[in-house]
């Protein structure tokens, strides 16, 4: 049990996490708070392998993850943005709710 | 002052801005349209008496009198349209005549026509006639000629059917159309015929006019078929329109007819100058019509047939006349034979005479008939003699007008200008070298003529009135009755400016030199003596016959019907020439039409029904593959992919929770698949 190992159990833990309540809650926020979680998840194995990985010199890892958070952030910006004009529209935010492109 | 032959287009346009404005004006502006239509022929005859007056003074070498104005009217392939105004004496002449003729008659409409509805739409008609007229008189192209011509038949037309409503007046209105139609038809191929020959319509254009030397000699070199020369058949063909207009022989049919129009039109276009248009238009191409005479080899010469027509129909016309009953129909006929006279002048070589007879005829004839017209008049609408009579206390201006309108027409000797105008045609006839067969009936329609005129004055104005209108009849105003004035003094006088003393119209009009001594008053010698003669016995058996014992009543037996009933019986029917023409010309065109309309119906319909009908059929079958074939198979395939597509949007739920699970599931399969399919 190396501490990549142990790193990757984590981020492997967290995604499971973030997973199960996108998919569990109803609420379009805590869904939304679940996708972020799985993002994290996949940022952490990105560090973890640069830092075990063969060459941590260079800060390769750190850059993706840089990016990475920062697009979540946009992201972010943009589903709070629709899930407010979501509650406009049904007076509430329940994802189940809206369903109104369906086929 | 003189008229220069630029501005002679102003002659027929006057008229014509006058109906423009008689077109325009509503039915109440009686005075609008009649002014300006009186106005503008008072202004044209003032325009051409300084046309005459320069054409007679021109500095121009006697001989060459034709003063010509071309111009081109568009182009048309390598060459352009060419007409041109003519002023020459014949032209200036004629206008003069129409003008004053036509003014007098104008302002005897204004009495004779005052009750109609219509005033308006008659002057405007009227003016339309005479600018058309005018255009036919002034015109230097065959072609401006045949236009203005076909106007004058359209403004004839449109006069004679002016009481349309009387189914008569319509039906004399059709006939005189269709029948001149025919003469026009020969016209027109005349005038095809000549452009092709000589490549151009201008009578005279310096040298290169169809009526001068060099086109002449080429038309008369030219020999067709059977020895005839070109110029002849053309001429012949020319002939026919003359004839149709101006009622000869074969075509006299619709003249008569042509009374159901107003009187001041029968006056004005069936006496006076209209009819006159077909001897004018022969007198216009003389060159042209003896340019054969010279040579000896041909069949037929065009101006020997021009001859033998005029006779018959001077003969024909003087004939029926006797026969007639209906005054207006009684100078109808006389109009008929005195054409002829005119024709047989023409014929015979001495187309002055003929003009001078044309010129002195307008003005006893519209004399004559608005004598008659001022009689209708007051006689209300009573038109046949033998209901009138006792007129003559009644009505003592228009009997004393009529009367010296009937002594120029008979030819009374010396005062009446119509004693020399026909003198001369018979003189001219008696010199004529072909036959003397035209003198003869010339001199017989001189009894005749003396006969039935005494015989309508003795019937109309002579004795007690026989019905109620003659009874009631009264003198007409004078707007009526100056006109009348006027034309008798003209109809008197004008015979001396060319009686055979002083031959100063034929001079003038041929552009010879005056030969005037009073010896040659009385040239004539015995063939004058002659007519003279016959004048008097023509007017002796008038009076033994009418005169002497009036008719009492007015169901009372004709003399002559006693004596010979079929021969009156024929006479008054025409000598059955309608019946004649509805029995072969009217019955081959029913035929004809019944033909066509067959073959129209049966033949050429039956095959165009049967190409419809395969349409039709071809069709139904393109109808059925279409819908049955490939329709169905385009509809099969479209249903499908539609059902697919139904099928696979129920997949759309529109759940994000669906789809995040969906997405889950194939993560979690990929991710054992990797794990298990041992990828490193």
């Amino acid at each position: 049990m190396t501490q990549l190992h142990l790193c990757l159990l984590i981020s492997s833990a967290l995604f499971c996490i973030g997973l199960a309540g996108a998919l569990a809650r109803s609420n379009t926020i805590l869904v939304l708070l679940g996708i972020e979680l799985m993002l994290n998840a996949a940022n952490l194995n990105f560090i973890a392998f640069w830092r075990f990985g063969p060459s941590p010199a260079h800060a390769t890892g750190v850059i993706f993850v840089i990016f990475s958070i920062a697009i979540a952030a946009a992201e972010a910006a943009v589903g709070l943005a629709l899930i407010i004009s979501l509650y406009r529209h049904q007076r509430n935010i329940r994802l189940q709710d809206a369903v109104r492109l369906k086929g | 002052m003189v008229l220069p032959v630029q501005s002679v287009w102003l002659i027929p346009a006057l008229p014509l801005l006058a109906a423009g404005i008689g077109a325009l004006t509503p039915r109440g502006g009686r005075a609008l349209a009649a002014g300006s239509a009186i106005l503008a022929m008072a202004g044209a005859f003032v325009l051409a008496c300084l046309a005459l007056n320069g054409s007679l003074n021109s500095a121009a070498p006697l001989g060459s009198v034709h003063a010509v104005h071309n111009f081109d009217w568009f182009d048309l392939g390598h060459g352009a349209v060419r007409l041109g105004w003519l002023l020459d004496p014949l032209a200036a002449f004629m206008c003069v005549m129409v003008t004053f003729v036509g003014l007098l008659i104008f302002i005897f409409s204004l009495g004779y026509m005052e009750p109609d509805a219509n005033f308006t739409r008659f002057f405007c008609f009227l003016s339309l006639f005479a600018a058309a007229m005018l255009g036919l008189l002034v015109a230097n192209s065959l072609l401006l000629l045949f236009i203005c011509w076909e106007l004058v038949g359209l403004a004839s037309y449109l006069l004679i059917g002016f009481w349309f409503h009387k189914p008569a007046a319509a039906a004399a209105a059709k006939k005189a159309f269709i029948t001149t139609r025919i003469g026009d038809l020969g016209l027109l191929l005349g005038l095809l015929w000549l452009y092709d020959s000589t490549g151009s319509l201008l009578f005279y254009d310096g040298g290169a006019g169809v009526l001068e030397s060099a086109a002449l000699a080429g038309l008369a070199g030219h020999l067709l078929a059977g020895g005839l020369a070109a110029s002849t058949a053309i001429g012949l063909l020319i002939f026919c329109g003359a004839a149709g207009k101006s009622g000869q022989f074969p075509l006299h049919v619709w003249l008569p007819d042509a009374m159901e129009g107003p009187t001041p039109v029968s006056a004005l276009i069936h006496a006076a100058t209209m009819v006159a248009a077909g001897v004018f238009l022969v007198a216009r191409v003389y060159p042209l019509m003896s340019a054969d005479t010279l040579l000896a080899a041909v069949p037929v010469h065009a101006l020997t047939v021009v001859a033998f027509i005029g006779a018959i129909t001077a003969l024909l016309g003087a004939l029926i006349a006797c026969g007639q009953s209906d005054i207006k129909r009684v100078l109808a006929f006389s109009t008929v034979s005195q054409l002829g006279y005119m024709m047989l002048a023409l014929g015979v070589g001495s187309w002055t005479a003929a003009i001078f007879h044309l010129l002195t005829h307008a003005f006893f004839k519209a004399l004559l008939f608005l004598g008659a017209g001022s009689v209708i008049h007051a006689a209300h609408h009573e038109q046949d003699i033998r209901s009138l009579g006792g007129l003559r206390p009644r009505m003592k201006v228009t009997f004393a007008t009529f009367a010296l309108g009937m002594m120029a027409l008979a030819g009374v000797p010396f005062l009446f200008s119509g004693f020399w105008s026909k003198e001369a045609i018979l003189h001219a006839a008696h010199e004529w070298d072909v036959s003397q067969l035209p003198l003869y009936a010339g001199l017989l329609a001189v009894v005749l003529t003396a006969f039935y005129m005494t015989r309508l004055v003795a019937e109309t104005f002579l004795g007690q009135p026989r019905t109620a209108p003659a009874a009631q009849a009264q003198e007409n105003s004078a707007v009526m009755t100056v006109p009348l004035i006027l034309l008798a003094v003209g109809a008197v006088l004008l015979g001396f400016i060319g009686t055979p003393a002083c031959p100063w119209l034929q001079a003038r009009l041929s552009g010879e030199p005056l030969h005037s001594s009073m010896g040659n008053f009385f040239a004539g010698g015995g063939l004058m003596f002659l007519s003279i003669v016959l004048v008097g016995a023509g007017l002796g058996a008038g009076w033994w016959l009418y005169g002497r014992q009036l008719r009492a009543t007015a169901e009372a037996r004709d003399p002559l019907v006693v004596a010979s009933p079929t021969v009156m019986a024929a006479l008054a029917n025409r000598l059955g020439f309608d019946e004649l023409y509805a029995a072969t010309v009217g019955r081959l065109n029913t035929l004809t039409a019944a033909l066509a309309d067959g073959l129209d119906r049966w033949v050429f319909g039956g095959f165009i029904n049967f190409l419809g009908m395969l349409g039709v059929f071809s069709g139904m079958v393109n109808r059925q593959v279409d819908e049955d074939t490939l329709n169905h198979g385009f509809d099969s395939v479209s249903e499908s992919i539609r059902g697919s597509g139904r099928r696979y949007s129920r997949a759309q739920t529109g759940e994000a929770h669906g789809y995040l699970r969906v997405i889950a599931i194939a993560f979690v399969v990929l991710a054992f698949v990797l794990v298990l399919g041992g990828v490193r």
